[in-house]
């Protein structure tokens, strides 16, 4: 068993032996990346920023081990990531009952004639085997079937309870060299999740995985609590609570649940959002009716007040570089989206379309700012350049809200409530074009997503 | 349905809700509501069982809440002779403190109706210290639009949960 899985790959000379000792610091260790023949970048590409793009037929095989146990956990990691790539719209997995070579025979090489057969233009092929003391360990190598060239491979270990976790960083790892775009299928949502009477309305931080697995909630309901959002670099969330009848912003490690009020207000403070390296959070604190942006300091604790103005000023966000603030404010009359340096200096106006425009959110990519739109009575989500040009809209509801960034900046979360019904809520994910809009089952409604970065 | 916000039909709206008493509109709601079921009598509540200077007293012979204009933290006249008559109360029962809880209804977004509501709490809030209450006794809250009075989906029940309600505590 161990023999053929470590028998010499025809490419395996070019294994570049990378970030080893900064990967094995969590449970799953990136081991060694499998770099494709010298070919660079073979024809096969996918081309995401067009608007509607057909999915390319690619064939994932489950991941081969000569043991039973093993073979078991291949099957589900080959299962995972194609749901994973199914899910983003541009990937369409084929039948695995159309497969003509069997993944026991491809340990060195697919007969590539057998693939193009079935039409299928990429092809995924990886080993599974657990070693002494459980650890797991995968590898994997994706194919460009037309051109018969190896493109990337993974060498990845990890506790064998890790992986769901492997499969997602190999469907990142194809979604990349494919799309050219990073990945994020090895990521978490925590969201809001909601039940009990409208008047009363049960509030729980919520935690799953992108694909909706390893649910846990995070609080008991007993507080309300609201829009969580996810530090940029570590499992740290910041949210607002009523812990106490006292509506204020925490910040809590989601795995030792160890948590803490931000800050010393004397009052309400909300709206809470990371800077890109989070060490500060921008928030809002209303004193005596007025709200106004501040910012802190995690380290310091240095708090610093960035809007003065007897508007309403909330909602800040901070551009990717940190040198921006997008912020939401009715001082021109409306609830209107502006943008100002992230010391509070020169507030300009970026939204002017017909509505009130709020939620701000501003891409991990930097170009594009997404927002929640009221028009007319109707919600709509959108996005537009933080410059204020080419506003687009790409959801509409009767309550549509909380617009969300997956860290590749190329797909966008936000609730909806399709009907009157506040059971209705649920999470849906869209593609920045507008298309691929899929709904995330939850156990119950649901709201307020927050992406996070991608696992380290 | 589409919903236009057709300015004179949420003026009559408003109205509407501000001629009711709350516990006319709770009654009417058909729904559990925690200040004007507080009373320890579950049925057939006479004024003679009220306590006096008690949450449901203020909600019977004063009102506990008033209502806003789409938007708005602005009091109408109504509001004022409300806030009017809760401070002349707030002077019987001296030793009575007030949380105003500040509510919006659910067209608008999560963290600006927070700080909306913020506003209507606190333009309740100054307009009883400007008659005359001790600020120390006032405290406020808001509650955006997670804590709906009426569940309907409508104009007139959006009218009744653009509100200030003063919470005895």
């Amino acid at each position: 068993m161990i023999s053929s899985f470590s028998r010499p790959i025809p490419s395996l000379d070019r294994v570049r032996h990378v970030a080893r000792a900064a990967a094995v610091i969590g449970a799953l260790a990136l081991i060694g990346i499998l770099n494709g023949v010298g070919a660079a970048r073979a024809e096969l590409q996918i081309e995401i920023t067009r608007g509607v793009v057909e999915p390319i037929p690619i064939a994932i095989t489950d991941f081969y081990s000569p043991s039973a146990d093993a073979s078991e956990i291949g099957r589900r990691i080959a299962s995972v990531i194609s749901k994973d790539l199914e899910r983003s719209g541009l990937f369409r997995p084929i039948d695995q009952r159309a497969f003509i070579q069997r993944p026991a025979d491809m340990l060195d090489q697919p007969r590539f004639q057998d693939w193009r057969q079935i039409n299928a233009q990429a092809l995924v092929t990886g080993q599974v085997q657990i070693e002494s003391g459980g650890r797991l360990s995968v590898e994997f190598r994706l194919w460009d079937v037309y051109a018969s060239q190896h493109l990337v491979g993974l060498r990845l270990g990890s506790a064998e309870n890790a992986w769901r976790r492997i499969a997602h960083k190999v469907a990142d790892a194809i979604y990349q060299r494919l799309t050219g775009e990073g990945g994020y299928f090895d990521t978490r949502i925590v969201y809001v999740s909601e039940s009990g009477p409208a008047s009363a309305r049960k509030k729980r931080l919520a935690i799953m995985d992108q694909d909706g697995e390893n649910f846990r909630f995070l609080t008991d309901g007993r507080a309300l609590v609201l829009t969580p959002r996810f530090s940029p670099t570590t499992q740290e969330i910041t949210y607002l609570s009523y812990e106490g009848d006292q509506p204020r912003v925490y910040l809590r490690n989601i795995d030792t649940g160890r948590q803490e009020i931000l800050g010393n207000f004397p009052g309400m403070t909300f709206a809470p959002r990371f800077s890109p390296d989070g060490n500060k959070v921008a928030l809002t604190y209303a004193k005596n009716g007025n709200s106004d942006i501040f910012s802190m300091d995690l380290r310091t604790r240095r708090v610093q007040q960035l809007t003065r103005d007897p508007s309403i000023d909330t909602s800040p966000t901070y551009s990717p570089d940190g040198s921006r603030i997008a912020f939401e404010s009715d001082r021109g009359g409306s609830q209107q989206i502006y943008v100002m340096g992230s010391d509070g200096s020169g507030v300009t106006r970026v939204s002017f379309g017909k509505g009130r425009y709020g939620t701000p959110v501003w891409s991990p990519r930097g170009d594009l700012i997404a927002f929640t739109k009221i028009s007319q009575g109707e919600f709509y989500i959108g996005v537009i350049k933080p410059d204020g040009s080419d506003e687009r809209l790409i959801a509409q509801g009767y309550l549509v809200e909380g617009p969300t960034w997956a860290p590749n900046g190329r797909v966008l979360m936000f609730f909806r409530q399709a009907s009157r019904n506040p059971d209705s809520a649920e999470l849906v994910s869209i593609d920045i074009t507008g298309q691929n809009e899929r709904v995330l089952v939850t156990s119950t409604a649901a709201s307020d997503p927050a992406w996070s970065p991608l696992i380290p | 349905m589409r919903i236009k916000w057709l300015a004179p039909f949420a003026l009559l709206a408003i109205l509407a809700a501000c001629e009711s008493t709350p516990d006319e509109s709770a009654a009417t709601n058909g729904q559990t509501n925690e200040s004007a079921t507080d009373g320890s009598s579950g049925d057939g509540v006479s004024e003679s069982t009220v306590v006096p200077g008690s949450q449901e007293d203020l909600a019977q012979n004063v009102g506990d809440r008033v209502y806003f204009d789409f938007d708005s933290s602005v009091l109408s006249p109504e509001a004022r002779q409300t806030l009017e008559g809760q401070a002349e109360w707030l002077k019987k029962y001296a030793d009575v403190r007030f949380s105003v809880e500040g509510h919006c209804d659910e067209r608008g977004t999560r963290e600006y109706n927070l700080a909306l509501g913020e506003r209507r709490a606190a333009a309740a809030k100054n307009y009883l210290v400007a008659l005359g209450i001790d600020g120390s006794r006032l405290d406020t809250i808001s509650y955006g639009k997670e804590r709906p009075y009426a569940l309907g989906h409508d104009d007139s029940a959006w009218s009744q949960n653009r509100r200030a309600v003063s919470m005895v505590q």
